[in-house]
């Protein structure tokens, strides 16, 4: 397993680009460290999957150095910087069987029999697969194939990385849970470094340590999945990340106190001077609590979703969404309260630190 | 009103469909949920009409249209692939049903424009599909399926090709976009959070059978059966099977249980006990929740929630918990289940319900 | 997939219909009532049961006709199918000269089939056609008029010039609808070229090569104006394949019973064998 560093990486899809918009990938400075697991998450079109393909090695950077473990690796083929890669869907070779499948990799790189026998029974078993081993690839299911992928890349001990490209997209809710509770459990065992690229948050918080989270060739954040849900950096992660996702409003801010229309609400911290053509507070969903205190608020939908309920309400016609648990109701005549420990505010679209309030 | 009576399909000795009923109402949006293979798009093709009935009959507002070809029929269908006639303008694309049936270019350019406008396609009317996103694709061919106002309109996992957040303003969208015109909306997809929140009914599917129909919130809190409960749960459902005796529940595992008030009108027996999970916590929600004792497997945290998976006596469980809640792996753990919610289901996986445990 | 279920879609196949009962069925029909009958002219005819299939069974030159019929086809389908596949291998995948691979390959299935007999007769004249004279400046024997082995080198380089690009274009087919993520996993797998072909590329063109393969055989066999043409089935036999055979027998010796029991024998036989091929090539292949 492999430090995975890129350094200043950008990539254009054109041949002499010049202006910021020509690349795909406008700049990506980062260190994926030995034996994390990272997820690449943004919508279609954010150079999520190009980044992927520069470090496979499948594309060549226009600029900037990808380094495994010190080693400048970018000229270097997909073969050469010795890396495994799980397809969105699934490549099995259909002939052979499932143990062929795994034994593949290694024959064609000369490892000795009883070797190669050692190593795909250890993966098969951890895969979950030592049944089927001798049944032809071709007739299994989308889960099980997508797990051969995998496993061509586990039986392989000496890989600088894996990295997946949508890897559940054909693959059924029921089987997504086991598939990615079966990959975490692979991950805390043997510490390979992962990189995931998805556009379903669900699967990028669960999956990784740390989400780098896009938008239009740009990374926007980089966090935990803590971090990215209770400090989004950008209202775009705000956004992007939660499910409905963060309420924005725009609100005046004075010190430590916002105007949102003709409301008056006090923030847990004060601003320092602000210069921002557009001041916004940031509030997810979860922490905004419906009661008879607080802002006066109109509902104007509810929808039971069956653990909780997502109130669709507004104030002084901003829309807000509230979530409230299952065995709660709406009240009369409601009102909102914000959780101060879930209040961002947001400066031309990026957060401000809070100071103490004065 | 479409009505399906005792339809099946069979397919060179493959049962695509078994036995189906269902009537749907105009004006409703009907989801079918089930797993690849439940039937979804067999049973949507035989409302279509592009394909017959092997048996049983399709009525459409009480008259018999069992091999009425699709053409004749009013349907309109949206699919999973974004399908548009590449070569046309998206205006064009959207204009065809019209001009297909012989509107007046007055009726067609205010109705593209109404469509266009709802689906946010006003900017775009000019290109052509392969121009836009897959989002505005899809855009194009559900604005199609609006202006040919058929009475039939089937979405056929529409959204499953589209980014995570795409399909979430597409969803919220969609029931607003076909309410006013009264046709019967079906709604194919895997995901059970989707029906969730779409509202409406849901069929759920399994090998070719709807095991309910009923309004969606209904199914899901109120399953007949063990396979119904099983489609409508994301993350899967967790279950145990158990059996009642001198008023305590025997696991298979050995361990004992108390029996919980809800229960104890229960005759002595073998059941299986289901529940979501979300109605497995940390702490007790109700005074008389059940504790047990489990094994952590594997926790995944969303940054606000936390799914951490457990063993329990040889089942796989996963419990939903609001927050952030770290455990070391193999860590033995005390959780709760929330009775109040709890399913209990037959020998034979009928559900049975409290008053009927109560009967009992 | 289920079909669509329409009835008025059966009018669309009438005219086919139609066409084949005149075109198949009515001669077929015509062709069975000769191979049972006798004729002595005047329009006269005895029923002489299966006496014109015993004849032909037994008969050497019936024999000779299919050995060499299936000596042909077997050398065609082992030369163009390998050759077919290894030229589709070379195409571009994709890019400006694709289509300039396509159109390339396509020319030699547009020109008529007599025309390629001509050609090929020209082309290997021993005195000026640059085939056979090229052949004999280099010091190789060559009369393709007079030695059996150059008439069949002539025929055999005829047929895989005329039918390798069939191949070709199905192969190319079947090769385009790899999706690219199978050639990426194989890279980072370490295999080889030949390993690519082995284990993706061959299994995943194995339908469209099954139809290449059925398409060349049932072709070959029937082979008649281009060898009519070039060698007129000689020197001596030697060329004489089974649908020249057949033809000398009905229209050069007006033996009708006996073309007639041969016409169904063959008729029969390619049958047996494409569904042979057919069941071989498709086994273990259900989805």
């Amino acid at each position: 397993m492999a430090r995975i560093d890129l350094d200043n990486i950008r990539h254009a899809y054109m041949p002499a680009p010049k202006r910021d918009e020509d690349f795909a990938l406008k700049r990506v400075h980062h260190t994926f460290d030995d034996g994390g697991a990272y997820a690449l998450l943004g919508p279609s079109g954010c150079g999520k999957t190009t980044l992927l393909n520069i470090m496979s090695g499948l594309l060549r950077p226009t600029e900037g150095k990808i380094l495994f473990d010190g080693r400048d690796v970018t000229g270097l083929s997909t073969e050469e910087r010795n890396i495994a890669q799980v397809f969105q869907f699934p490549v099995v070779y259909d002939t052979m069987t499932v143990y062929d499948n795994l034994a593949f990799p290694l024959r064609n790189r000369g490892v000795a029999a009883d070797e190669i026998d050692r190593r795909v029974t250890e993966t098969l078993a951890m895969i979950g697969l030592a049944e089927r081993a001798r049944q032809k690839a071709r007739g299994l299911t989308a889960d099980d194939k997508q797990k051969i992928a995998l496993g061509r890349g586990l039986v392989r001990s000496d890989v600088s990385a894996i990295l997946f490209d949508e890897p559940l997209t054909v693959i059924d809710p029921h089987m997504k849970w086991v598939l990615r509770s079966q990959l975490k459990e692979l991950h805390r065992r043997f510490s390979f470094t992962m990189v995931y690229v998805t556009h379903d948050q669900t699967e990028a918080l669960t999956f990784a340590d740390q989400v780098v989270v896009m938008n239009e060739g740009e990374i926007v954040q980089i966090g935990t999945p803590e971090e990215l849900f209770e400090r989004p950096n950008h209202t775009f992660v705000g956004y992007f990340i939660g499910s409905p996702g963060m309420n924005v409003l725009p609100v005046v801010l004075d010190g430590a106190v916002a105007r949102i229309g003709s409301h008056v609400m006090t923030l847990p911290g004060a601003t320092g001077p602000v210069g921002a053509q557009r001041t916004e507070l940031g509030i997810r969903p979860e922490y905004v609590r419906i009661g008879r205190e607080g802002i006066p608020v109109t509902v104007e939908r509810v929808e039971d979703v069956g653990r909780r309920k997502i109130v669709h309400a507004s104030i002084d016609g901003h829309p807000l969404a509230a979530i409230v648990p299952e065995d709660e109701a709406v009240p009369a005549e409601p009102h909102v309260r914000f959780e101060p420990a879930g209040i961002n505010v947001y400066a031309d679209s990026w957060r401000m630190d809070l100071g103490e309030a004065s | 009103m479409l009505e399906l009576r005792n339809v099946s399909k069979v397919v060179s000795g493959q049962t695509h469909i078994n036995d189906v009923s269902l009537t749907l109402q105009p004006g409703s949006l009907n989801v079918l949920l089930g797993p690849t293979l439940a039937g979804k798009t067999s049973l949507m093709r035989l409302m279509a009409g592009l394909d017959r009935p092997t048996a049983g009959s399709v009525w459409m507002e009480d008259r018999d249209v069992t091999g009425v070809p699709v053409q004749k029929r009013s349907v309109a269908m949206v699919y999973q692939q974004f399908i548009n006639y590449p070569a046309m303008t998206v205006y064009e694309n959207i204009a065809s049903p019209l001009r297909v049936a012989g509107a007046d270019k007055a009726t067609i350019e205010e109705k593209v424009a109404r469509a266009a406008d709802l689906l946010h396609l006003t900017p775009h009317l000019a290109r052509t599909p392969l121009e836009l996103s897959g989002g505005q694709q899809q855009r194009t061919a559900l604005a199609r399926a609006m202006v040919k106002e058929a009475r039939l309109v089937l979405l056929d996992e529409p959204l499953a090709n589209l980014d995570y957040k795409l399909r979430e303003e597409l969803r919220a969208e969609l029931p607003k976009i076909f309410a006013a015109s009264g046709a019967i909306f079906v709604y194919a997809t895997t995901e059970p959070s989707e029906a969730l929140l779409l509202g409406g009914n849901t069929a759920t599917l399994s090998q070719g059978r709807v095991t309910q129909f009923g309004p969606t919130i209904e199914v899901f809190r109120e399953p007949v059966d063990l396979v119904t409960a099983r489609t409508f749960a994301d993350p899967p459902l967790n279950i145990v099977a158990v059996r009642k005796s001198a008023g305590e529940l025997q696991l298979d595992s050995g361990d004992r249980l108390p029996v919980p008030s809800g229960l104890s009108g229960l005759a002595d027996g073998g059941y299986t006990l289901g529940f979501q999970p979300h109605h497995l916590s940390l702490a007790a929600r109700a005074p008389d929740a059940l504790r047990i004792g489990a094994v952590v497997s594997v926790t995944e945290i969303t940054g606000s929630e936390s799914f951490v998976h457990l063993d329990f006596a040889g089942h796989r469980w996963v419990m939903l918990e609001e927050g952030v809640h770290r455990f070391d792996v193999g860590e033995a753990i005390d959780v709760f289940i929330d009775t109040r919610h709890m399913l209990v289901f037959d020998a034979g996986g009928r559900r049975i319900s409290s008053a009927g445990a109560m009967a009992a | 997939m289920t079909k669509t279920w329409n009835n008025r879609a059966w009018f669309f196949v009438l005219p086919v219909l139609l066409l084949v009962a005149f075109n198949a069925i009515i001669p077929l029909m015509t062709v069975v009532n000769y191979s049972v009958q006798e004729t002595f002219g005047n329009n006269l005819f005895f029923f002489e049961g299966t006496k014109w299939y015993e004849a032909v069974l037994a008969s050497e030159r019936f024999h000779g006709a299919l050995l060499r019929q299936f000596m042909f086809t077997g050398i065609i389908l082992l030369i163009e199918v390998p050759l077919g596949v290894a030229i589709a291998l070379t195409m571009p995948r994709s890019g400006p000269w694709v289509s300039v691979c396509l159109v390339l390959m396509a020319l030699p299935l547009l020109i008529p089939w007599n025309v390629v007999g001509a050609m090929w007769n020209i082309m290997a004249l021993p005195d000026i056609g640059l085939l056979g004279y090229g052949l004999n400046k280099l010091g190789i024997p060559y009369n393709f008029t007079r030695q059996p082995f150059s008439a069949w080198f002539t025929v055999v380089l005829m047929d895989v010039w005329h039918w390798t690009s069939l191949v070709v274009l199905l192969a190319y087919a079947g090769l385009r609808s790899i999706p690219e993520a199978y050639y990426q996993a194989a890279k980072i797998d370490g295999a080889s070229r030949f390993s690519v072909f082995r284990f993706i590329q061959l299994p995943k063109m194995n339908r469209v090569l099954t139809i290449a393969v059925l398409l060349r055989f049932m072709d070959s066999f029937m082979i008649y104006t281009e060898p009519f043409v070039l060698t007129g089935g000689g020197p001596g036999n030697s060329t004489t394949f089974l649908s020249i055979d057949l033809v000398k027998a009905a229209l050069g010796e007006f033996n009708l019973g006996i073309a007639a029991a041969m016409s169904i024998i063959y008729f029969l036989m390619t049958l047996l064998v494409s569904w042979i091929f057919y069941t071989l090539m498709t086994r273990g292949e259900e989805q």
